[in-house]
């Protein structure tokens, strides 16, 4: 605890440092963009609340998210860019920043070291998969199932696999309505081993397989658009299994007591992260840039994970996840990242989707509608 | 409407342009007014300021029309052809490619990727060539990661040279040295044709207008001798002056001018230049040998193979014209080839399917607002006003209730474990195990719709079904009708203008209908334009979503042409 605050302490006086050599060029408003719900609840507590405790400036929340990839563009060819930080996941930072839609952002120069000296880039790492991103978490797509509701004398299910196994399982699941996630599975339950099925899927003949894999269950799979649907389904008993993020099925069975059990089985890890829209003026662009070095150092990451269990994208914030503030139970463990939790990951490859995806896109949308 | 239609087809009252028409008539002679002038002329004058009066008080009106609807809806539906990034992206390589013949099965000449290879460093120093990626990426799988790679790999091949032109003297690592020799010193005639077409080109690329100044120029001297290394100076020169506005007098330039300069030093003849920094090119040209003359295709296929593969070509040379039928093509599930349009592969075809779905859906969902709507507006019309009154606050209810909350609230009552189930299988009408699937298929997408749209349909129905007057009713039975007859001859074909209105609006509102098919139309209940909002909103794919728009736009004039041909714009009737 002690070295906690220590480490509170010290960033602190960094940033206020920091903050009064630049503090005459700042623009005293800011909009961020985030996802609404949980998710924006969970930032608002560990980031927004300190920083304009910190700086006394005015943060403005937008929850245009899910369409910040196209109003971005928008914004960009009115040249009257309102925002200032927004939250995308990865895959969409990576169009963005393909677009020039997004700045490019130097992670020694704009981001905080980690308190042990670390650089960000190092203790980032693998995790900065574009130019123009900056992560924030670790989340991740994955079943969940209603033990009460699979046939007596079925085994609990352990594999991803159950979901294609309507014999043993059968019944309604639930798979988010693209391609996305459920060609891998596909691939991997069609005995691809992980390591190929990136290799196989660039291939028609892959593709085919995967469809033809999805094509055993499609009688008995509804297709989710919004995250949120999947938890519904399961409470109401529209379905026996089914794919979310961790964070919704997490606010499911701790904080609405739903009888669900976890999956963790193939987990696919994404990340979601801020990137800083091109083309803002100077105050504007200093305030967001500060705003991010405080937003995304080693303590304020472990902090959202006390609100929401989505894991921090710094190695070094790791160690510092506490207990969930209202709940008081211990977070570690429901981190798509803690150990037992990741056993059998899959890395979802951002380079193969964003040249596939269009493509793939069609046949399965043209598959969908046969 | 009908008073409009009345006025031009009936008898008029007197209006001011009847004065014109009197003066017009050919059997009175030239009449004049009170001040000596044609009484034609001075009307006319009247007339003029009077419309232009009126024209000024809808003024504020027509010009939030033009700014908010009009123009961005004509620059959205420009976005179907308009296809300028490739050019402007790589402008030296496309012209070089149109001498390419893409039917041999050979690769493009080597001017080709050495006009790529500048064309696009120049790209990725702008950091656009990510953006022409992903353009080619609608078209190619693979040309997005292809063009992000190669922006960052085309550094190496100027690296390698700039260390072996440093070995024979260090300078020509200095920008001072070269901007010294490329600009020729003070007084030098300059090479403005090469520096206004740069400009053009830099101007292009950025999507800015860039005036001409003399940011820089060349020698004529040096572009006379070192071509290629001048443009690709040139471009470096302007481009950090005018766009990033720094001065470039000693900064070192793109790594790309070494193999520009080593192509030129093989062929150039520097013994008579006496230019600044002669002597160094002088060393460099006795040391020429030492040096392999760069080859490009080498090195495009060394950053990655899909460089050396035929099809690369190819896509990037279909794809480089200005305007494009790409989108219309892609739209209609068809493909912009090389070798012109064909049908895009089974498994892929799936718009023209939405767009069938999309008005077969349509026509379904009318069909049913106007066989549930009828009986309700005959009934609103025929009671007395106070029950009407409150009859009506039941169909406008639900309609100044959020569209989602209603959508949601369907989706509560059809689901397989929702209201409408539960009771079925309490009465056991339905088996515990065999509910009826109602959602997330097209049953679920027409049922919401219905209920969503029913209030478009029975309001006109209601205000023309008003207007009947209910002695025709009286009379026709009176003269021996029997109740259907009296409603089918009489009754129905005066209420015939209100289900047209009705019908336009509903079906036109379907036909572009989004959120409710995507929250319960599953996989077989959703519309085109829940693809339109995914090429919008996730693909980026601008273009594809203009086209699929504009059809759908012409698809709907195309209908209200049909149907006013055929039942007459003017048998509509809102009131």
């Amino acid at each position: 605890m002690k070295f906690t605050k220590t480490l509170m302490a010290t960033t602190a006086l960094t940033m206020v440092a920091a903050a009064a050599g630049a503090d005459d060029h700042m623009a005293d408003e800011l909009t961020i963009v985030s996802w609404g719900g949980a998710y924006s609840n969970s930032q608002q507590k560990a980031y927004h609340d300190p920083y304009m405790e910190k700086t006394g400036i005015n943060i403005i929340n937008d929850e245009s998210s899910p369409e910040a990839v196209a109003k971005l563009r928008a914004m960009n060819e009115a040249d009257n860019i309102t925002w200032d930080v927004v939250d995308v996941v990865a895959a969409d930072a990576i169009r963005l920043c393909d677009e020039g839609l997004a700045m490019e952002i130097d992670p020694d120069e704009h981001l905080a070291d980690a308190p042990d000296g670390t650089s960000a880039e190092d203790d980032f790492g693998d995790l900065l998969v574009s130019d123009c991103f900056i992560p924030q978490i670790v989340y991740s797509t994955t079943a969940a199932y209603r033990p009460d509701l699979l046939p007596d004398g079925a085994p609990e299910p352990t594999s991803i696999c159950a979901m294609f196994d309507t014999e043993t399982y059968p019944g309604k699941r639930t798979l988010e309505k693209r391609p996305i996630n459920n060609m891998e599975w596909a691939l991997i339950c069609d005995g691809v081993a992980k390591d190929d099925v990136y290799d196989v899927l660039a291939t028609e003949e892959g593709q085919d397989q995967a469809l033809a894999k999805l094509d055993t269950i499609k009688d008995d799979v509804i297709w989710w658009g919004a995250a949120a649907e999947p938890p519904q389904f399961l409470a109401d008993g529209e379905v026996i299994m089914g794919t979310s993020y961790n964070g919704r099925w997490f606010s499911a069975i701790e904080e609405q007591d739903q009888p669900f059990e976890m999956l963790w089985d193939a987990q696919v890890f994404d990340l979601d992260g801020w990137i800083i829209p091109e083309g803002l003026p100077e105050d504007r662009l200093n305030r967001a840039l500060d705003f991010i070095m405080f937003a995304t150092d080693t303590q304020r990451l472990a902090d959202q994970a006390a609100y929401i269990s989505y894991g921090p994208a710094r190695e070094s914030s790791a160690p510092l996840v506490g207990k969930h503030a209202e709940l008081g139970i211990e977070m570690g463990p429901h981190m798509p990242t803690a150990p037992e939790n990741s056993e059998n990951i899959f890395v979802y490859n951002y380079g193969f989707w964003a040249d596939y995806r269009d493509d793939i896109d069609a046949k399965f949308q043209a598959w969908l509608a046969q | 409407m009908s008073d409009v239609t009345d006025a031009t087809t009936a008898k008029r009252g007197p209006t001011p342009d009847d004065g014109l028409r009197i003066a017009d008539s050919k059997d009175s002679g030239p009449v004049l007014s009170a001040d000596g002038t044609p009484l034609k002329k001075s009307l006319r004058r009247a007339l003029r300021m009077e419309k232009l009066r009126a024209l000024a008080l809808i003024a504020p009106l027509l010009i939030f029309v033009m700014i908010s609807f009009i123009i961005p809806i004509g620059e959205m539906l420009f976005r179907s052809v308009e296809n300028q990034i490739v050019e402007d992206t790589i402008p030296d390589a496309v012209r070089e490619l149109r001498q390419w013949d893409r039917d041999e099965d050979e690769l493009p000449p080597e001017a080709v990727f050495e006009a790529m290879y500048h064309d696009l460093f120049t790209a990725s120093e702008a950091k656009k060539h990510t953006r022409l990626g992903s353009r080619l990426n609608y078209e190619e799988s693979g040309m997005s990661s292809l063009f992000r790679q190669s922006g960052r790999a085309l550094d190496d091949l100027g690296d390698d040279y700039l260390d072996a032109l440093e070995e024979i003297d260090p300078d020509w690592e200095e920008g001072t040295v070269w901007y010294e020799m490329m600009s020729g010193g003070e007084g030098a005639e300059r090479d403005t044709e090469l520096s206004s077409r740069v400009v053009g080109q830099i101007s292009n690329l950025e999507e800015t207008f860039l005036p001409d100044t003399d940011a820089f120029a060349p020698s004529q001297a040096i572009s006379e001798l070192l071509p290629r290394t001048a443009e690709a100076y040139t471009r470096f020169a302007v481009f950090e002056a005018l766009v990033d506005e720094r001065d470039i007098t000693d900064r070192d330039p793109w790594e790309n001018v070494y193999p520009a300069l080593i192509a030129d030093m093989k062929s150039a003849d520097v013994s008579g230049y006496d230019g600044p920094h002669a002597d160094m090119l002088r060393e460099l040209k006795s040391n020429i040998d030492d040096f392999e003359a760069p080859n490009y295709k080498a090195a495009f296929a060394a950053i990655d193979e899909d460089w050396a593969a035929h099809e690369t070509w190819a896509t990037i040379k279909a794809h480089s014209v200005r305007y494009t039928n790409g989108y219309f093509l892609n739209a209609i599930d068809m493909k912009r080839t090389p070798d012109g349009a064909v049908s895009q592969p089974e498994d892929r075809q799936i718009l023209v399917k939405l767009f069938q779905r999309t008005l077969k859906m349509s026509l379904i969902i009318t069909g049913s607002c106007i066989l549930l709507g009828y009986p309700v507006a005959w009934i609103l019309a025929n009671l007395p006003t106070g029950k009407a009154n409150l009859l009506m606050i039941l169909v406008l209810l639900p309609f100044w209730t959020s569209l989602l909350v209603r959508t949601s609230a369907w989706k509560v009552m059809l689901q397989q474990q929702g209201v409408i189930n539960d009771t079925l299988v309490w009465l056991g009408l339905v088996g515990d195990d065999s509910r009826l699937i109602m959602m997330n298929n097209a049953t679920g997408t027409i049922i919401a719709m219905t209920h969503i749209l029913l209030p478009f349909m029975i309001l006109p129905m209601y205000s023309v079904m008003q207007t009947i007057n209910p002695s025709y009713l009286r009379a026709a039975k009176s003269l021996g009708a029997t109740n259907w007859t009296a409603f089918w001859r009489v009754y129905f074909p005066q209420s015939i203008p209100g289900i047209g209105a009705g019908s336009i609006l509903v079906f036109i509102l379907a036909i572009g209908y989004y959120i409710t098919p995507e929250i319960v139309g599953g996989t077989d209940g959703v519309f085109i334009s829940n693809r339109i909002a995914y090429h919008i909103s996730s693909s980026l794919n601008w273009g594809l979503a203009a086209a699929l728009g504009s059809i759908l736009l012409a698809v709907v004039l195309i209908l209200y042409w049909a149907y006013d041909r055929i039942v007459g714009i003017d048998n509509v009737k809102l009131g």
